[in-house]
């Protein structure tokens, strides 16, 4: 097997709020042999609020970074749920719809560019899983989080709408029980903690409008993931790890109880397994102190 | 035709026992059956009845996924009795399945719940076709193929409450309109018969309003119709903002923004939209954003990584833009 190579479509909080995600990125890329190709072309994926006020310019957006990841000819890997759903799904429905896919062409032209729908799109936890597998990550843990109950909280994005599963990823799993996080754990050697709200809403997306709501949300994962034991929390979805990490004091509010937990992006779990420098992992980024390392 | 063969396998189920009248708190009733591969969830619910205790209580009536009585949730999936495989539930969950009602917080008697707050708010959207009627009309009134198609099936809707009662909006917010109203408000929006010219912004400003979804897809995935209610929202979004009917607010601020933010930097200035989104009311996230900024979360204007090729995008956002505000 040849080296791994994607196009690395970062997103804009890994770049900002959340840089620890960008350094522990490439901290288990360079780990695991894979080279990334940052598309630092690529704009905003418009994060689902975009399509609301004009999707046929976040289409269009959209397609254009998918555009250079197929210059390049690789899979596109996402680090973002929502990325990966905006992105996923413009693939989607331009694959699926001749017309549109030649209308967003047609501007895609301007700018010399063309969508021709040849690139695979995938977040990262799917590229290792399918790519490099969970046997050879078992294989290449050198600290196993033997001591930790690690509760996984998937975010919505990579796992629903369950009609982009079988496009994105070899290993399609159900919206209603999703396994990935939690085989994933256990290759690291941790305990993964099952909770009911593993696979529900950080209420992110409300954040601004509604923040009660979303503080609620916010709590009640992280009251969940408490209550079933878990030492810290696990996500591989930075705009998740935003709300539990940075949220905590607005949802204990909200739900009338205190709540926090450590919690890690799914990279730097995966770091830490392999034995990375924690300072590689940017640990110190959190709010919510990272106590075990 | 299939020639698969049916199989029986013995499945353990958890089942939700309430009755209001009675009973201080809900309980768990453990049942254990062999089902076979061609049963639906239906057939259980029949069967717990029939065969183990005549109390328990649903609501059924048609058994072919049109009344939209039968809707429950199997180990939390919203499901329509009546059509749902028990196949499908065991190849999801295993073997060992949980029956609950929509809302155990409504339950009334077992899988019987109040859904008063679905059908009030259902009727709030004015869920009909208001239009003038020609009553003694001399030509057939005619709706091209592309006129139905806008409907995008939402005229499928049976009612069932499936996605109302996943949404976790609805769960903690009473003031939600929840996806099953908005689905139905687009139903009728979209239909080029209709007249009505308040629904729109009336959706708009009932409750609290149509921006407060929080985009998790429950509602896409709980539909047993595939009607896709998130869909719906997103192009009532659409519609409040093609007819200038969208007010600033934070949420439609917080749109807009992404095209100010992409214009100017390709990427996203994550402070600026939250600034652009909150104006004054951008006070109350300075305790977080200092933390935040004291962690180095929080990257200032002038220090923010444009995107490459910036003049290809703010080409195409002015080439492709076909909303205003």
């Amino acid at each position: 097997m040849g080296k791994l190579k994607y196009a690395l479509f970062t997103g804009c909080t890994a770049k900002q709020s959340t840089p620890e995600q960008m350094m522990s990125t490439m901290a288990v890329a360079d780990k695991l042999g894979i080279e990334l190709v940052e598309l630092t072309e690529a704009s905003c994926c418009g994060a689902s609020h975009l399509q609301d006020y004009d999707d046929f310019l976040s289409l269009v957006l959209n397609a254009r970074n998918i555009a250079y990841a197929e210059k390049h000819g690789l899979t596109m890997v996402t680090i973002c749920n929502t990325c990966q759903l905006n992105t996923a799904m413009t693939k989607h429905r331009l694959d699926n719809n001749a017309e549109l896919k030649a209308r967003v062409n047609e501007k895609l032209q301007e700018v010399g560019l063309v969508y021709a729908g040849t690139s695979k799109i995938t977040h990262f936890l799917y590229a290792i899983i399918d790519d490099i597998g969970l046997d050879k990550i078992k294989e290449m843990v050198t600290t196993p989080l033997s001591q930790f109950n690690i509760a996984p909280f998937y975010g919505c994005h990579n796992i629903r709408p369950s009609e982009l599963q079988n496009e994105t990823h070899d290993t399609p799993e159900n919206p209603y029980n999703p396994t990935s996080l939690d085989d994933l754990i256990i290759a690291c050697g941790g305990v993964s903690v099952d909770y009911e709200e593993k696979n529900k809403c950080c209420g992110f997306h409300a954040e601004l409008q509604s923040p009660k709501v979303a503080a609620t949300l916010t709590g009640n994962a992280i009251a969940g993931a408490m209550d079933g034991n878990a030492d810290w929390m696990v996500t591989p979805c930075p705009l998740c790890h935003l709300k539990l990490d940075t949220q905590t004091g607005h949802a204990s509010h909200a739900i009338g109880r205190e709540v926090s937990l450590p919690v890690l992006h799914m990279q730097q779990m995966i770091g830490l397994a392999l034995g990375c420098p924690p300072e590689t992992l940017g640990m110190k980024h959190h709010l919510t102190k990272v106590d075990f390392v | 035709m299939s020639t698969n063969k049916i199989t029986t396998q013995k499945v353990n189920f958890k089942v939700f026992r309430f009755n209001a009248d009675e009973d201080y708190l809900p309980y768990y009733e453990d049942y254990s059956m062999d089902v076979t591969s061609e049963e639906v969830v239906l057939d259980i619910l029949n069967r717990i009845k029939w065969d183990h205790d005549g109390s328990f209580s649903y609501r059924r009536s048609c058994r072919h996924g049109i009344c939209g009585t039968c809707a429950i949730k199997v180990n939390g999936r919203s499901t329509l009795a009546c059509k749902e495989s028990m196949t499908e539930m065991i190849k999801i969950f295993g073997n060992e399945l949980t029956i609950e009602p929509l809302s155990k917080k409504r339950a009334i008697k077992d899988m019987i719940i109040d859904k008063a707050d679905f059908w009030e708010k259902h009727e709030q959207v004015t869920p009909f076709l208001d239009a003038e009627i020609d009553e003694n009309p001399t030509l057939e009134n005619l709706v091209s193929p592309a006129e139905a198609n806008a409907l995008d099936e939402a005229d499928l809707c049976i009612q069932c409450g499936a996605c109302h009662y996943a949404c976790p909006v609805v769960e903690i917010s009473d003031a939600f309109m929840g996806p099953a109203a908005f689905a139905a408000a687009y139903r009728f929006e979209a239909d080029v018969r209709d007249g009505n010219e308040s629904r729109l912004t009336d959706v708009n400003q009932m409750g609290s309003g149509v921006w407060d979804c929080v985009k998790c897809f429950e509602c896409a995935e709980a539909c047993p119709k595939e009607i896709n209610p998130i869909e719906k929202i997103g192009k009532l979004h659409n519609m409040l903002f093609q007819s200038g009917q969208a007010d600033s607010n934070i949420a439609t601020r917080h749109a807009v923004g992404f095209v100010k933010s992409i214009k100017h930097n390709g990427v996203l200035d994550e402070g600026g939209l939250v600034l652009y989104s909150e104006l004054a009311g951008i006070v109350k996230h300075v305790p977080v954003a200092l933390k935040m900024f004291s962690k180095g979360k929080i990257v200032p204007p002038w220090g923010i990584t444009k995107s490459d090729n910036l003049d290809e995008i703010q080409k195409l956002v002015k080439s492709s833009s076909t909303a205003k505000f």
